[in-house]
């Protein structure tokens, strides 16, 4: 009897994933936007509805909806400046977020929101006190708990079909390697200078890219990095020259409106890298002043 | 001879800012070393120097109309 009722259920999975299309075209509905242009959008109860009895994620329906022509509701003010393609290999890509303090607390956030399909989220630290004039994840009633729950809690609030692995450890050369499985592209949040090379190497030996952003006071900096390309080096010189860990946020503190901001401008890159496979800023550093509201972009080879 | 540089310091190097900001008249043949000295800034942190947006050495020259501008290792986050 139970192995009619699960042969039942396997039948009625295989059947719905044959009909899927026609399924998710009578779940969708036209919408006018805001240019005038009309599109076929789903729902997101519609999405998770159909999910749950096709017995596949919710990312799957995302990206079979997209290919179909049909933009899940919740991507649908992503559109035009991401196209339907843009979106689903946005959807396909993992980002690994180094850093979950200001600027991966933002960074999470974002590419939560845009649509990066899997992220990996990496910090060996808890919140404390200091960290709330800045750090988006941290709240007032989640003191002493982990970044790493605070992320995993924001990005599946904001967007619970994206996969997520979670690692409440500090990257060091011994684990670096194995923490960058299966990303496409790595983003540097991390807060002192020594850790973002150990990052660049692992990212360089994994071959794939990374965005790298730091601040201080008023002032911050950001940077694609790519396997062949010399990268941090060109902005803090060798890694052996190095005598302190710490920049001028040692004696300028990092302030909430700098942090987000270069936060912001790493997703950018990490959503035009993911996209187009290249960016503008490798071997040039953008220098945002935030005092006298410059941006300079400083070519460094 | 003397020239006329735009001189813009970051971060913690804005306290060496020559009063007023903006362009300085400065001996033809200076190079970026010198200015540093002169204006007391650590050479240590000098670490990225840029003429006209192009990551420069301390030992280059600067020439008449060149903005000159010095970023200290910056690693917050």
């Amino acid at each position: 009897m139970v192995i009619a009722w699960e042969s039942f259920r396997q039948w009625e999975v295989d059947s719905l994933k044959r009909q899927l299309p026609e399924i998710l075209s009578e779940a969708s509905c036209l919408r006018t936007l805001p240019d005038g242009s009309n599109r076929n959008i789903i729902s997101l109860p519609d999405t998770a509805d159909i999910a749950r009895r096709s017995g596949r994620t919710r990312k799957e329906i995302d990206i079979l909806a997209l290919e179909h022509d049909i933009v899940p509701e919740r991507y649908i003010r992503n559109m035009d400046a991401l196209s339907m393609k843009d979106q689903i290999t946005l959807l396909r890509s993992r980002a690994c977020i180094v850093g979950l303090g200001g600027l991966g607390g933002t960074v999470v956030e974002t590419l939560a929101r845009i649509g990066v399909g899997a992220m990996t989220v990496i910090d060996g630290d808890m919140f404390d006190e200091s960290n709330l004039n800045r750090q988006a994840l941290s709240s007032e009633h989640n003191l002493s708990q982990t970044k790493t729950v605070a992320a995993l809690e924001k990005i599946l609030t904001v967007n619970s079909s994206i996969l997520i692995q979670d690692h409440t450890e500090k990257m060091d050369e011994d684990n670096a390697l194995q923490l960058l499985e299966n990303a496409d592209i790595a983003v540097d949040c991390l807060d002192n200078i020594q850790d973002r090379f150990v990052l660049e190497k692992a990212a360089k030996k994994t071959g794939i890219p990374m965005v790298s952003a730091a601040v201080a006071g008023f002032f911050g900096q950001v940077m694609a990095i790519f396997p062949e390309d010399r990268g941090l080096e060109l902005v803090y010189g060798p890694e052996q020259n190095i005598s302190t860990t710490r920049g001028a946020e040692a004696s300028l503190g990092n302030l909430a409106f700098t942090v987000s901001l270069m936060a912001s401008l790493e997703c950018a890159e990490v959503v035009k890298i993911l996209l187009n496979k290249n960016s503008d800023l490798r071997n040039r550093l953008l220098i945002v002043d935030l005092k006298e509201h410059t941006f300079e972009r400083i070519r460094l080879v | 001879m003397t020239i006329s540089i735009d001189l813009k310091l970051f971060a913690t190097l804005q306290k060496y800012t020559l009063q007023p900001p903006g362009a300085h008249m400065i001996e033809a043949g200076t190079s970026v070393r010198t200015l540093v000295r002169q204006l007391g800034i650590p050479e240590i942190k000098a670490k990225l120097i840029f003429i006209n947006s192009v990551k420069v050495t301390l030992d280059s020259v600067l020439k008449d109309g060149d903005r000159l501008g010095i970023f200290p290792p910056v690693g917050g986050g």
